[in-house]
């Protein structure tokens, strides 16, 4: 084995002099060397197991998804075709349905979250801190079948008897965002599917933006105080630019929960293959999609476009990540932090 | 079609009890589809308690059931639709069916009672078309005169998952209308062509649908509106009678079947002959391999649903299904012993 070279140099930042080793039984020197490899060896191999898992789930989907990408190829992500008995498969309603969820989530989650966290560090009293903060952190364990439910059984009908007409009737008729508020108060649908997200994933930005507002140096905020800054201007010009990297994080952790929640967008989101511009309309997500339809799909083509569909929501996510590291990249190297 | 699951977690509980338990008798495994589950889950219960022997089910969904038996990775499959013929001998199948079920269609309209409205084939295939959009189209009204119907938009529910529930309701909805047999056809799951309307996940799915939107009409698997009285509709059948879903009405459409004509039991019971009959029901079937290697395991299958056809019935009554009529069972079992052979070609039973 090629590594035992590198095991036996001393680690890192932990040189000792010469002759601090004299004196140490060679045999224990030895040992202690052998039980460094080897730990150094099984956390490497948990690591790898990480990628090796990634790897393989981006394969599997790869082999399980192709006889689908060779019967539609790339007009698969256009068409918003359907139907399992004529074998025609297509996903943009799927994908349309989870890219508009979730972006109804974080516009609504992002604020309300931030606005907690920032009352919560900044402006609330001590001993309300610890309640508020467990609540937040209890909402977070709330499995998310009973947010289904509960959109469904409760919320749904509420939203349908009292919100949406006044929706209808008030947003409606305004030029350009009237077409999103038409149709029927059914209670279910792409909004009420995107609130439930938003009360999904408020926890787990909230916590987050808590966390690494916590952790700005009191020295930083007590200076801009002094120089006569509103706590807005505080948070604004000293919390945020501190913190932006973790509040990307939380921010990007909500999505990831939005994108692939399954339960409760199929219990609420009305699992129809149809393109609305109504944001009452029921519509269909990937994973509500592949929850309602993988158990009993017949057929190798109906499996294989499920799998895709699977392959897609895997991609959106990736490009999501990758492209908040390229922003947070960006930024860095603006304020010329990087080199 | 899916029903309480949960209340089975018991049964489930003894299942996995009896795997450890009983090291002498032999116990097979089957795979497939969920509708069944809840009385197959009791038939094992009750045959472990007589017999010894244990019969462990999975219900993956009918797809995987058929995998399931094709991998020859259990000892028998269940699908709710059944497999054609060619498929059947293509893969060296034999197929029989095991318990029946009703679909019915429910509505939501305020000031009707269940049993309260008549519907025809026609009519809930335009309605689930598009083609018919309101309660008090003259197509609706024609049939159910004196009927105070509102003159509001219908909202159409279907089953947002895989279901054999949808396959038997689809089946109707193509041999009535030749419209829906060309635009949409039948599948445990299809692309819907009303406007409207959303999907249910579950018969509890679509069922909620239901009884939330105003104006509905969802289907739903028979034993789930009963036991939910939900608001259920009579229906036109193919002797020009209205007749009300229950055990009665699916039995007579089990009765007025050609079993005897249909090669690998392929039928279905939708629109069936019969004065009595309930148009919309459906058999769930069992899948076994023709060819046994393993001939104990086999006669094993055939001994447990021998005892589920005599001995089932009531269980089966009690959740709502409907037990398969004598002289099918009779013709089931000729099939047994005409087609199930053991490595030496030995009919198994």
């Amino acid at each position: 084995m090629d590594t035992v070279d590198h095991a036996l140099e001393a680690p890192q930042g932990a040189s000792l002099p010469p002759g601090m080793l004299r004196g140490i039984p060679q045999t224990l020197l030895k040992r202690q060397q052998l039980y460094d490899l080897a730990f150094r060896s099984v956390t490497r191999m948990f690591a790898f197991l990480v990628l090796a898992l990634l790897l393989g789930i981006l394969i599997s989907l790869l082999i399980g998804s192709w006889p689908a990408i060779q019967a539609f190829g790339p007009g698969f992500l256009a068409s918003h075709e359907w139907n399992p008995v004529t074998e025609k498969f297509g996903a943009l309603v799927p994908i349309f349905g989870t890219v508009a969820t979730s972006f109804i989530a974080l516009s609504i989650g992002i604020p309300v979250s931030f606005g907690i966290a920032v009352f919560l560090t900044e402006l609330s009293p001590l001993w309300m801190r610890r309640p508020i903060g467990t609540a937040i952190e209890l909402l977070a364990a709330i499995p998310s079948i009973i947010y289904g439910m509960w959109g469904l059984f409760v919320f749904a009908p509420v939203f349908a008897d009292y919100v949406q007409p006044w929706m209808i009737d008030y947003l409606g008729p305004i030029w350009f965002i009237g077409p999103l508020f038409k149709g029927a108060p059914q209670g279910i649908g792409m909004l009420t599917a995107g609130l439930i997200l938003a009360i999904m994933v408020i926890p787990f930005i909230a916590s987050v933006m808590r966390d690494v507002f916590e952790v700005v140096p009191a020295m930083l905020k007590e200076s801009a105080y002094a120089v006569g800054a509103t706590t807005w201007e505080v948070v604004w010009n000293v919390v945020l630019p501190y913190t932006k990297i973790g509040v990307v994080g939380g921010i990007l952790l909500g999505l990831g929960r939005a994108l692939g929640e399954t339960m409760a967008v199929t219990f609420v989101i009305g699992n129809a293959h149809r393109l609305g511009t109504s944001l009452f309309a029921p519509g269909n997500s990937i994973a509500s999609a592949l929850a309602n339809e993988f158990t009993e799909a017949v057929g190798g083509l109906y499996t294989s476009a499920l799998i895709e569909l699977g392959l897609i929501l895997f991609l959106i996510t990736f490009v999501v990540l990758a492209l908040s590291k390229i922003l947070l990249y960006q930024l860095a190297k603006r304020e010329g932090t990087l080199t | 079609m899916r029903l309480n699951r949960r209340s089975f977690a018991p049964v489930l509980l003894l299942l996995g009890m009896g795997v450890s338990s009983a090291a002498s008798a032999v116990d097979i495994t089957g795979a497939g589809a969920t509708f069944p589950y809840p009385v197959y889950a009791k038939w094992a219960e009750a045959y472990k308690a007589k017999t010894g022997s244990g019969m462990n089910y999975q219900s993956i969904g009918s797809g995987g059931g058929i995998k399931q038996i094709k991998a020859k990775t259990v000892d028998f499959g269940a699908s709710d639709a059944p497999l054609k013929l060619e498929e059947l001998e293509k893969e060296g199948l034999v197929q029989f069916p095991a318990v029946m079920g009703g679909v019915v269609p429910v509505v939501n309209i305020a000031g009707i009672k269940p049993g309260g409205m008549r519907l025809t084939g026609k009519v809930l295939a335009d309605i689930y078309l598009g083609k018919i959009k309101k309660w008090s189209d003259p197509a609706i009204t024609e049939i159910n005169q004196g009927l105070k119907l509102p003159d509001a938009d219908i909202t159409v529910v279907n089953r947002s998952d895989g279901s054999g529930t949808t396959f038997i309701f689809t089946n109707y909805l193509s041999k009535i209308s030749t419209e829906w047999k060309d635009k949409v056809g039948s599948a445990t799951s299809v692309s819907w062509p009303a406007p409207t309307g959303a999907g249910g996940k579950g018969n509890e799915g679509v069922a909620s649908f239901v009884q939330r939107l105003k104006n509905s009409i969802g289907y739903v698997e028979y034993a789930y509106a009963k036991q939910n009285k939900l608001t259920f509709t009579l229906l036109r059948n193919r002797e020009g009678q209205f007749v009300a879903p229950d055990d009665k009405s699916f039995q007579a459409a089990a009765a007025g079947a050609d079993w005897k004509n249909a090669p690998g039991f392929y039928e279905i019971l939708t629109d069936e002959p019969g004065k009595a009959s309930w148009p919309i029901t459906g058999a769930t079937f069992i899948l076994m391999h023709k060819n046994q290697a393993n001939a104990e395991k086999a006669k094993e299958v055939l001994k447990f649903f021998d005892w589920a056809y005599q001995d089932g019935d009531k269980l089966a009554l009690a959740l709502d299904y409907v037990p398969m009529p004598d002289a099918v069972v009779k013709l089931v079992q000729v099939e047994w012993k005409n087609k199930i052979k053991d490595a030496s070609g030995k009919p198994v039973w």
